[in-house]
């Protein structure tokens, strides 16, 4: 399964829907950070894979999910649980700290 | 195109210039703001010193020795660093850009955090420290830099076509020089940053308040903390994370001295300037072979 793309389509079904948690990286192409933030993201996507649901958000191509969850930096990496965001990480995070959230 | 620049003149950064330097690389160091040891008045605790040493001679000679080495020692204050192609960056100051294979930072233990209240719950949430990374969500809004040097400049520079409105805010602090038809000044000393879920508005001393969709901040000069923001470099409480090797998370981007937290010392920063000049070295020879 590993990394997922979220778009405002499959937002619903895929995140808010989903059993679990799901880690969702909102990400731009242009934007420095989140390249080094990509191969984080990829990992824990590896490393969780079958516990966890991994996936991004470009917020080019879906700004209207960058707007409801007020994100208004990226990268910005949200934890969903039951259809609610429970933690936001803004910038560039280690990668132990949002493993500690989805354990 | 320089192999390595490095950023602040200290114990840290001049230790790195002289291993890089020495392994006959292309070195050029950067610096603008005081150093804490230039601001040290006698050292009584560092090797070699029988009878001590004032931090503004030792500052000094260590310029002087990196000088006389032959390195590029310029007193020029970096506004910004981009990625440039594939394992390259580019380093702007006032005055020039600068190619680089490798940066090392050693900016020192510069807090550019403001203390005004509502800034800190806000990070993320309106607050920004990077124009060039968070700029797309203001697009067509009125937004507010704090700062007053050729910092805050630059990142009104990167907003001036994106944004509908600039206002620059001194917090009581002397007015910029800039000039530009949507970019205004607001020297007024400022209270708090307010908003319900992001930033709202401003208030003042004088008790008024200015509406505004975001506060980028640009205090002062830039040191490792903000451009470690902009490139994407892990941080901890306002410090670069490295390994023992002072490796940061990016390839090629090294961090020593006080910038990294620990003991705030020579001896301490001496090492790990040594230490990141010579991992550059083992870098650069490895690129080039």
């Amino acid at each position: 399964m590993s990394m997922l793309t979220f778009e405002e389509k499959n937002f619903k079904e895929e995140v808010l829907k989903a059993e679990g948690k799901v880690l969702v990286d909102f990400y731009a192409d242009w934007c420095g950070p989140c390249r080094m933030m990509s191969p984080v993201i990829d990992d824990i996507a590896k490393e969780l894979d079958g516990k966890v649901k991994v996936g991004k958000v470009n917020v080019d191509n879906n700004q209207e999910l960058a707007i409801k969850y007020d994100v208004m930096s990226i990268p910005t990496i949200m934890v969903f649980e039951k259809g609610n965001p429970i933690k936001t990480f803004v910038g560039v995070t280690d990668k132990q700290e949002i493993l500690d959230v989805l354990k | 195109m320089y192999d390595v620049i490095i950023i602040g003149a200290g114990p840290a950064g001049i230790s790195a210039g002289l291993y890089t330097k020495r392994a006959n690389l292309k070195v050029l160091i950067l610096y603008k703001d005081q150093s804490a040891l230039e601001k040290t008045e006698w050292i009584e605790n560092y090797y070699g010193f029988e009878n001590g040493i004032s931090g503004k001679e030792l500052y000094k000679t260590g310029i002087r020795q990196a000088k006389n080495l032959g390195i590029d020692v310029k007193k020029e204050e970096v506004t910004n660093i981009q990625f440039d192609e594939k394992n390259q960056y580019v380093v702007m100051t006032e005055k020039e850009s600068y190619k680089t294979k490798t940066v090392i930072f050693a900016t020192g233990n510069k807090k550019n955090t403001p203390k005004i209240k509502g800034i800190k719950e806000f990070e993320g949430k309106g607050v920004s420290y990077c124009a060039v990374c968070d700029g797309f969500f203001y697009r067509n809004k009125d937004v507010s830099i704090l700062g007053n040097g050729k910092y805050a400049i630059s990142e009104a520079n990167e907003l001036i076509n994106i944004a509908n409105s600039i206002t620059i805010l001194t917090d009581g602090k002397e007015a910029p020089e800039i000039r530009a038809d949507n970019v205004k000044i607001d020297t007024r000393k400022i209270r708090e940053v307010r908003g319900d879920k992001k930033v709202e508005e401003v208030e003042f001393d004088d008790n008024s308040t200015t509406k505004t969709d975001g506060i980028f901040v640009a205090l002062g000069v830039a040191g490792g903390n903000e451009f470690a923001k902009k490139l994407g470099i892990i941080t901890k409480k306002d410090r670069i994370v490295v390994n023992e090797n002072m490796e940061t998370n990016i390839p090629g981007i090294y961090a020593c001295g006080d910038c990294v937290g620990g003991l705030l010392q020579i001896s301490k920063s001496v090492y790990e300037g040594t230490k990141a000049g010579l991992q550059a070295i083992q870098y650069i020879r490895k690129e080039n072979a």
